[in-house]
């Protein structure tokens, strides 16, 4: 394939091409947890990526993000294959896993701390106006330990946006939350990509949360972690509360159910 | 004018006095109960061994501990709760200059965990105070001994303890320092030791009693001053209220020490304490 540079079919943002990952666990029997993954993610698309326990979701966005080598295949960002960690890549974990000993402003510039061992005049703004962003205004020097489940969260979002990344990478990032305050999340987490936009790779259990945030979803089958579908989901953006009652949001619902459970009863 | 405000705020006392005299009195009591014990318990101790005469090479009374205690100039005193000092804190220093950095490479590499813990095991079960004698034996004179003794005592429970904290780090933060591309340093720096503080210092907090054991049970074996040299020499003479003033000084070491460590903590990593 040669790359070319043509702004009506841009080069894909992240490229999965043909990749397989296999570990061998402690007891020396092998675990294929990615097999022949193949697709494309565009510039500043949201992709949801959802399918049951152990199917090697975490492994996808480890590989994406320069954690693991694949045992075979290649991924690749802007072209180039990925062979360690990449500056344009911001993640979210489950937990916030938040520096118990830094305060949130603190926790937001951390990566660049211990990066380049210093925290600029520069970052230390835009960690102020990150904490607007997130809604922690008035918690800048507030420890983790005084801030509830949601708004660790948003200071975990927040440290991974400190350098604007083009790619954020969120594994389950609300799935340790309540229902309410994971919807509050997810419409949030919209805003932020509206004004902001990136190419989005969001790992859930939740299917209503997959189709409010995403434009394709990703469909995985478990043991050996294949994709079993992507789904265009043509959901109307901007995406609010009534997205919740649409038609089509139920019809394709219904659809991932059916694929995850029939799946799940196959297994 | 003055009067009302005056009557006022008297009914207001009154009304309020039974109720926060009392309470007053509760936490007083709730405050000094540990107090009051340990006074009661020295009255009960006096009491007994006056009335069932108990032989004092036995059990001195608390009066006598006092009089034997006094009977011992300060200087002497001074030298041997120095030479006690001394041994202790150096041999618990090593263990932690030696411990901790031991910890972070049993941590940090499978290899070495793989080689070294088993070692680290064997010589945690051999008993230090059986050891003891043959340390004496090769070191020879001098403080060498007793603080390699007490190193040996305080150092294990730093390693495990350390180890188990720096293990306790969050794999998720060391994904994101990893997909920083951060050194390995800056993670042990930055990361991993910070989150293992609450476990060293529980450690540092068993250690330092330890520390002070690991000192007398070397000065049993061997040694011209220190307060376990001291208790040997007093009983040998059945001088038993000396040996118990200075157990009370050993008691009273350990205790301030434990107390100065756990302050440490408070006011250095005041994070690192659990929420009560
Ligand atoms: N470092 C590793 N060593 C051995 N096996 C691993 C390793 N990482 C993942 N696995 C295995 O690979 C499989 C996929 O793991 P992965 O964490 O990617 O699943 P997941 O889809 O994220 O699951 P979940 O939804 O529970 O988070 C699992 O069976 C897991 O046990
Ligand atoms: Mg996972």
């Amino acid at each position: 394939m040669v790359p070319h540079d043509d702004n009506d079919s841009p080069r894909p943002s992240i490229r999965f091409n043909n990749v397989g990952q296999v570990f061998t666990s402690s007891d020396g029997s092998v675990i294929n947890a990615l097999d022949g993954v193949s697709f494309d993610i565009h510039k500043h698309e949201f992709i949801a990526v959802i399918g049951p326990s152990g199917c090697g979701k975490s492994t996808l966005l480890r590989v994406i993000a320069g954690l693991v080598q694949p045992t075979s295949g290649q991924a690749q960002i802007y072209g180039l294959p990925v062979t360690e960690p990449r500056e344009e890549i911001g993640i979210v974990f489950q937990q916030p896993t938040l520096l118990p000993w830094l305060n949130v402003v603190d926790n937001i510039t951390f990566p660049m701390k211990h990066k380049y061992g210093r925290v600029t005049l520069e970052e230390k703004q835009r960690a102020q106006e990150l904490l607007d962003t997130v809604g922690l205004r008035d918690f800048a020097h507030k420890r983790p330990s005084e801030l509830s489940g949601g708004m660790q969260q948003r200071v975990g979002i927040a440290r991974a946006l400190l350098h604007d990344p083009d790619i954020l990478l969120m594994d389950e990032p609300f799935s340790a939350l309540d229902a309410l305050t994971r919807d509050e999340m997810s419409f949030e987490l919209l805003r932020i990509w509206t004004e902001r936009p990136k190419t989005v790779l969001f790992i859930t259990h939740s299917i209503p949360e997959a189709l409010l945030l995403a434009d394709r979803i990703l469909v995985m089958s478990a043991r050996p972690g294949r994709i079993r579908e992507i789904i265009d989901v043509g959901l109307p953006r901007p995406r609010t509360l009534k997205t919740l009652s649409e038609p089509r949001f139920h019809e394709i619902a219904n659809h991932i159910r059916g694929q995850v459970f029939s799946h799940a009863v196959l297994a | 004018m003055k009067s009302p405000t005056i009557s006022a705020a008297r009914s207001s006392a009154m009304r309020s006095s039974p109720e926060s005299a009392g309470r007053v009195l509760l936490r007083l009591l709730d405050r000094g109960a540990p107090v009051l014990a340990a006074l009661l318990l020295l009255l009960i101790w006096e009491l007994g061994c006056r009335l069932l005469d108990v032989p004092v090479y036995l059990l001195p009374p608390p009066s006598a501990i006092v009089e034997g205690a006094l009977a011992v100039s300060p200087s002497s005193w001074g030298g041997h709760i120095w030479a006690t000092l001394r041994v202790s804190l150096l041999g618990y220093a090593l263990a932690v200059i030696i411990g901790i950095p031991l910890a972070v490479a049993l941590a940090n590499s499978r290899l070495l965990s793989r080689t070294l813990y088993p070692m680290l095991v064997v010589v945690q079960s051999t008993p230090v105070v059986a050891v003891a004698p043959i340390i004496v034996v090769v070191l020879g004179a001098g403080d060498a001994p007793r603080i390699v003794i007490t190193f040996l005592i305080t150092f294990f429970p730093i390693v495990v303890s350390t180890v188990t904290g720096l293990m306790s780090t969050p794999p998720e933060l060391l994904e994101l320092s990893r997909s920083l591309g951060a050194s390995r340093w800056r993670e042990i720096r930055n990361i991993q030791l910070p989150f293992a503080v609450p476990h060293i210092f529980s450690a540092l907090r068993i250690s330092i009693t330890l520390a002070i054991i690991g000192a007398v049970v070397a000065e049993f074996v061997a040694a011209e001053n220190g307060l376990g040299f001291f208790i040997a020499f007093s009983t040998s003479f059945f001088k038993v209220p000396q040996a118990f003033a200075a157990l009370a000084i050993l008691v009273t070491i350990s205790l301030i020490l434990f107390r100065l460590v756990a302050m440490i903590q408070k006011w250095w990593f005041p994070w690192s304490l659990p929420k009560s």
